[in-house]
């Protein structure tokens, strides 16, 4: 086939790269936000949430204007980070950190919504017997919770992978390096490149419908019938 | 060795105040919905934390709230059994009841999980999963799980009230084995007033929060301290009276005098009598019969399989209003022998079975 044979399909593996990494950080860190939030009895709870949920409701624009006066070589991590002799911006690490920041207000919420459906009776027994919260955590919430957190991890990793707007601004159009599917999508079709563009879409296309049959069969098929309560 | 509790909890309608000791037998604790009951084990087992007390089990302070002492639940040793048992529903039979056993290693953990099942009936259960068990291996499993940590005290929150009828009794007389072979202090919670009765010798009775009744449960039941632990131990007959001399009272609902068999004092306010206990007599009028026998009227009655309950009226017919004095429970064989009876028929509230109330 010409097409394959004369596109670029670095951006495929990039994206597919990025959107891995910056789930399975997502996943970890709303993970432990949501359980951390789940107990913490304090007087700051809207404002943690709101600062959890901000980069959904900003532009992905501003969330990459901000992480750009961060992580820019004036910026306090940035000057950090140039002072051990490196820099993350307009590198690939740049394309994680602004797929993984746009995607974990969703995995914060769905995580926080799991582990809030889990029968504080289960937890509750768990104590009597001896258990420490660490142990009530990952032997009964985490897989009691797990079909939620792993809708969530889905729905990050489709974010994830659709990200344009701040990885633009933070990790810019490098071909090869930093040109995820979404941000070479738009320069092909302002280059007039339009076969490159349909087989990128192609791509996109195929993947989503793969995770989104992938979320129904754990939300509706699997998720539910496990454990039917009485 | 015993366990002692006295805390106070402010709660949405009432404070929770009690205080008791419990030896290492079951304690029945008896009260309407609402009453605390619930509440009171979650304290024990550190599950809600009390305003103020003390809870000391065995010599290990579990709260102290004047020392700052408040051991979190899972130091505290007290195994629970929750009223619909909490089976973790993603772990087999096996691991639930290996839960607490995490310290163990594989084979002697495997031998304890089989042992404990052994000894509820329910060994041939360790591969299944919650949902496959019906209510009754529900509660057998939930009740290994809570033995198999070896907890210092064992709190029963409504142990049957999950189950049907016919499941009832079976697993009532496995729990009576099982709380027979425990060596330490038990709480039963229940609002089965024959359950309650026949798993536990000794009773507290908790209303509104409050410590109402608590004792041996032939004390509680022949004696009840308050209008209130006499309803909630099942009483149907209560008059208010006074005294009148040192062995009879005025029943003022009833209309009546009655002699009690027992010496009272000045300050009785209620006199009782329990609905199996009124007896119907044939010879009013002859000198033995003549103690505490009335005429009455049948009002209505309600039937079960062997016995039926007959409301009644005494000294007048019934009017309009339907209302009744008395309600006597008494078995159909009797009840067919003076069913066709003209009325009035005559009562006897035998003086040995009235009991009074002193405020």
């Amino acid at each position: 086939m010409a097409l394959a044979e004369s596109t670029d399909w670095s951006p495929v593996w990039i994206s597919l790269k990025t959107s891995v990494v910056a789930t399975l950080i997502t996943l970890v860190g709303g993970l432990a936000a949501a359980a951390w939030r789940e107990r913490y009895r304090g007087r700051a709870t809207a404002l943690i949430d709101g600062a959890c949920l901000l980069p959904l409701v900003l532009p992905p624009t501003v969330v990459g204007f901000f992480l750009l006066l961060l992580f820019g070589r004036n910026g306090p991590v940035g000057e950090l980070l140039l002072r051990l002799g490196t820099t993350v911006i307009f590198s690939w690490p740049a394309t994680v950190i602004a797929a993984a920041v746009v995607s974990f207000p969703l995995m914060y919420l769905t995580a926080r919504a799991a582990l809030e459906q889990v029968d504080s009776r289960f937890l509750e027994a768990a104590r009597t017997l001896g258990a420490s919260e660490w142990r009530v955590f990952h032997r009964i919430a985490l897989p009691l919770a797990w079909p939620g957190i792993l809708a969530g991890a889905i729905l990050s990793f489709a974010r994830a992978l659709g990200e344009f707007g701040a990885t633009l601004m933070l990790a810019g159009n490098i071909p090869g390096r930093t040109a995820t599917i979404p941000i070479a999508i738009y320069f092909a079709v302002e280059a007039d490149d339009m076969r490159s563009a349909v087989a990128w879409c192609s791509v996109d296309v195929f993947i989503s419908i793969v995770l989104l049959s992938g979320l129904y069969y754990w939300t509706h098929a699997r998720g539910p019938a496990r454990w039917t309560r009485r | 060795m015993s366990l002692e509790v006295h805390i106070e909890k402010k709660l949405a309608e009432f404070t929770l105040d009690v205080s008791f000791v419990a030896a290492n037998e079951p304690l029945g604790i008896l009260g309407a919905s609402g009453a605390g009951k619930t509440m009171l084990l979650r304290c024990i087992a550190g599950l809600e934390h009390p305003h103020r007390g003390q809870i000391i089990l065995h010599h290990t302070t579990l709260l102290d709230t004047e020392t700052g002492v408040r051991l979190p639940a899972r130091r505290r040793r007290v195994g629970m059994l929750f009223q619909h048992y909490a089976l973790f529903p993603h772990q087999s039979v096996s691991d639930n009841v290996g839960f607490s056993l995490g310290r163990l290693a594989p084979a002697e953990r495997e031998r304890r999980v089989r042992q404990m099942l052994g000894q509820v009936h329910a060994a041939e259960l360790g591969s299944r999963y919650p949902h496959h068990l019906s209510g009754g291996e529900q509660q057998r499993v939930a009740l290994a799980r809570a033995l198999a940590s070896e907890p210092e005290a064992l709190l029963l929150d409504e142990p049957l009230s999950a189950l049907d009828t016919q499941l009832r009794s079976r697993m009532e007389a496995q729990l009576q084995e099982t709380l027979l072979a425990y060596p330490g202090p038990a709480l039963l919670v229940t609002h089965n007033i024959e359950e309650v009765y026949r798993l536990s010798a000794r009773l507290l009775v908790l209303s509104r929060g409050r410590v109402a009744a608590w004792g041996p449960r032939e004390e509680v039941f022949r004696k009840p301290p308050s209008v209130e632990v006499a309803r909630l131990t099942g009483c149907k007959n209560i008059a208010q009276a006074r005294a009148v001399s040192e062995n009879s009272v005025e029943a003022i609902d009833w209309g009546c005098r009655l002699r009690i068999a027992s010496a009272i004092s000045e300050s009785v306010r209620h006199v009782g009598i329990r609905a199996h206990h009124i007896d119907f007599t044939d010879r009013p009028d002859s000198q033995s019969g003549r103690d505490n026998v009335f005429p009455c009227w049948l009002v209505s009655s309600s039937e079960t399989p062997f016995r039926i309950t007959l409301f009644l009226r005494l000294h007048k017919p019934p009017d309009e209003s339907r209302t009744y004095d008395l309600q006597a429970e008494v078995f159909k064989e009797k009840w067919e022998r003076f069913r066709d009876r003209p009325l009035p028929w005559h009562v006897k509230l035998s003086p040995e079975s009235l009991f009074v109330i002193s405020e």
